[in-house]
């Protein structure tokens, strides 16, 4: 029991004081939001559009970027001749619906919160059932990682559950491949209303690296309703949370300007 | 025999034109086979290949891990042959993936199942006859059945209670006592095989990347290491330098994860804590050189993407001695807890003998006392001209797998350490010039998990004519069934974390 004691002491306190307190320092190479300066585009250059592995940015006329596709890579940073495209470390990029990920320069709203009524129901009790359904495993890792000492997502009064039964909603990662499209309708129908449904990554948005492929349904809108669209390949466990929080109403600063 | 001398042998990422690769009749593929697998070989791939619509050729791919060579041999076969399982059990899962995938028929096969759930890729030929179009359901194929008044049958997934990818389990059961455990995947199949014919196109590295995307920098190395091969390029020093750290910090990320898991599997939650925490630390070492916790972009066919400068080698340094620290003391509490090496030992024991019939690979196959090791046995890249010792452990059991763990965390911190104190001074990018056309190339990369192997094969053009991947967990997934026999059924969590495998690796 000493050594165990000892052991404790030792290990320290190490859950993060956001967002009461600042968020934690992010390495300085983290791939955020990405910006992108129009003003530096030489007319007809496409080689940002060319080089994005799943075709999420597009130029036709002007230039859009769908973050619900975006690997945040650094393909499109490479091939710009101009140096016009960066990433920020705003780690904040969760929308309430799928439209709002296309940014093409005009504000980008992040997650606003349920309505008043659902709010009552899960603001403060939010029971989640996770269903994974193709993708890579990287967002489950992340989604797991809200569970440890570190990001401690009790705190808020938010779990995940063993069952769908137990559940408020699902957070759903991977693009819905054939093979879990019945598995996920099931458990969907297995959750009792009212129920939200949170999608998580690129794959769970968009199909992600397997947009298109026959193999998959691009994403969980294709199969259930999706309440909040959580970018990122996989997202920082901080994007994830930062998400939840807003769908609950527990973090609101409002709209925030793209910078393309 | 001199069957095996009449093969050519290659290294690890060493380039073969196609018209060396010997043609064998059946029989003497067989008869290979049986050679190399009777010398210690591993069965590291198997594959087939269409040649038109009725003949498919067969690929093998051995490892001789005391010689650190490869050999490779092809057979053609048409609609049914016999099959080479009976003889080699490492084939088995081989020959029912290429079963499901050409509609071939490997005759005499023990138990010929599909393992992802697609139709056949070759129009008109079902090895089942299953009709064109017909519904394809998950998990939906025959079981092993115990039968008895008192037998019961347990069915798990594919949506598990963690957040864990899915998969079906089913349990032949006498109470708690379980006799036989079988395991269906494929729920993740996503088709990225097919999609690599043709290739490298843009995508390809990121479809390299996602392939199991806790081994990141395991399956990106792999491929590098292939396209590099094909093409007769080298990286800079300084980047096979940073691939290996970041290798090894994926390894060390993975590996603490796991015994932070295997302790809360046995419900110590001290460790499970602390060892979660942890892992994020070397996720987060991981970030500092790339940007991205799981590694994206590190590795690149020619180099790598991000360079390590001096005051990041120092910030890296501190980082993973002040976990290393944390990781002994939280990992202790593991070895010297009554309760938890209960648990752990003689829990879910595979013999010596079964994994190296069966094939395992890496850590579950070294904690059976298997003295095999991809970066010491076949080393390419920076392991080369830097080692880090094998670690194996004897007693194949879940406290072996963790404990191996433990020792490779030790070793791989260390290793991390010395390299990040000597990086060379190079660029950090080679020039990728186009892939020599109709070759062969098989990289091998000791990942996490144990042994990745990639075969590419190259058209007239210098494209990808086919695309092979083969995951550790590929081999390791039937020693997780075979671990559970004879064992409590409340025992399965623990003896699942103790392997780790991936869902998404397997299903591809």
């Amino acid at each position: 029991m000493l050594k165990v004691l000892g052991e404790r002491w030792r290990q320290g306190h190490r859950t993060i004081s956001w967002p009461a307190g600042a968020p934690p320092v992010l390495p300085e190479r983290f791939r955020g939001l990405p910006v992108v300066d129009t003003s530096k585009c030489p007319d007809g250059c496409r080689e940002c559009a060319k080089a994005c592995p799943t075709d999420a940015i597009t130029v036709n006329g002007s230039l859009k970027l769908d973050l619900g596709r975006c690997l945040f890579c650094t393909d499109c940073m490479e091939a710009c001749p101009e140096g016009a495209i960066a990433y920020t470390q705003d780690f904040r990029l969760a929308s309430r619906t799928r439209d709002g990920l296309a940014m093409d320069g005009s504000a980008l709203a992040l997650a606003a919160a349920l309505d008043e009524k659902t709010r009552r129901l899960f603001g403060r009790s939010l029971q989640l059932r996770e269903v994974s359904a193709g993708g890579c495993n990287g967002c489950e890792a992340d989604v797991n990682v809200l569970s440890t000492i570190v990001f401690d997502l009790s705190r808020f009064g938010i779990s995940i559950v063993a069952s769908p039964r137990h559940a408020d909603g699902l957070i759903i990662t991977g693009p819905v491949t054939q093979n879990m499209k019945l598995a996920l309708r099931k458990t969907y129908d297995a959750t009792p209303p009212p129920k939200i449904v949170v999608a998580v990554g690129a794959c769970a948005i968009s199909g992600g690296p397997y947009v298109d492929h026959p193999e998959q349904n691009n994403g969980a809108d294709s199969v259930v309703p999706v309440d909040l669209y959580i970018p990122g390949c996989p997202p920082h466990p901080l994007t994830i949370l930062d998400g939840l929080l807003r769908l609950l109403g527990r973090i609101e600063d409002g709209t925030r300007r793209a910078a393309t | 025999m001199t069957l095996v001398s009449e093969t050519r042998s290659i290294r690890n990422g060493e380039r073969l034109a196609l018209a060396k690769v010997p043609q064998l009749p059946l029989g003497e593929l067989q008869s290979w086979l049986d050679e190399r697998i009777a010398a210690g070989g591993q069965l590291s791939a198997l594959f087939g290949v269409p040649l038109d619509s009725t003949a498919l050729a067969l690929y093998a791919v051995t490892t001789a891990a005391t010689s650190g060579t490869i050999a490779v041999a092809e057979t053609v076969v048409k609609g049914r042959y016999p099959a080479l399982t009976p003889r080699v059990p490492q084939a088995h899962w081989f020959e029912r993936e290429i079963a499901e995938q050409w509609g071939v028929v490997p005759e005499g096969h023990p138990w010929l199942k599909p393992i992802r759930f697609h139709a056949s890729y070759a129009s008109g030929r079902d090895a089942w006859n299953r009709a064109a179009g017909e519904a394809i359901l998950p998990g939906v194929t025959d079981y092993f059945r115990v039968e008895g008044e008192e037998i019961h049958e347990v069915a798990v997934g594919p949506v598990h209670a963690g957040v864990i990818e899915p998969g079906h389990f089913r349990f032949q059961c006498h109470g708690e006592h379980v006799f036989t455990l079988e395991i269906e995947l494929g729920y993740q199949h996503r088709g990225i095989e097919r999609q690599l014919v043709g290739g490298p196109t843009k995508r390809t590295l990121h479809y390299m990347e996602t392939l199991a995307g806790d081994t990141t920098i395991g399956h990106a190395a792999a491929y590098s290491q292939a396209v590099e091969g094909l093409s007769g390029s080298a990286p800079p020093l300084r980047a096979q330098a940073i691939r290996v750290i970041a290798l090894e910090l994926e390894r060390l990320a993975n590996h603490v994860g796991d015994l932070g898991a295997l302790a809360q599997d046995v419900g110590y939650l001290p460790t499970a804590s602390y060892c979660g925490r942890l892992r994020g630390d070397f996720l987060n070492a991981t970030a500092m050189i790339c940007g991205n916790r799981f590694g994206r972009g590190t590795v690149r066919p020619g180099g790598v993407g991000f360079d390590i400068d001096e005051s990041l080698a120092k910030a890296l340094c501190e980082k993973v001695e002040a976990a290393l620290r944390d990781v002994e003391g939280a990992t202790r509490l593991l070895w010297t807890t009554s309760s938890v090496m209960a648990r752990f030992e003689e829990t879910g024991r595979v013999s010596r003998a079964t994994a190296s019939e069966l094939g395992l690979v890496g850590p579950a196959a070294r904690a059976c006392g298997i003295d095999r090791d991809i970066r010491r046995d076949f080393p390419s890249g920076y392991y080369r001209f830097a080692q880090l010792p094998v670690s194996t452990w004897h007693s194949g059991d879940a406290f072996a797998r963790a404990y191996l763990r433990w020792l490779e965390v030790n070793r791989s911190a260390r290793f991390i350490i010395e390299q990040l104190r000597a990086l060379p001074h190079t660029t950090l990018r080679a020039e990728v010039g186009p892939l020599e056309p109709n070759s062969l190339v098989v990289a091998l990369v000791e990942g996490w998990r144990g042994e990745i192997c990639h075969v590419a094969l190259t058209d007239d053009d210098g494209r990808f004519a086919h695309y092979k991947v083969v995951d550790p967990s590929f081999h390791n997934w039937i020693g997780l069934a075979m671990s559970l026999r004879d064992q409590q059924i409340s025992d399965f969590p623990l003896c699942n974390k103790s392997f780790n495998l991936s869902y998404c690796g397997h299903d591809l």
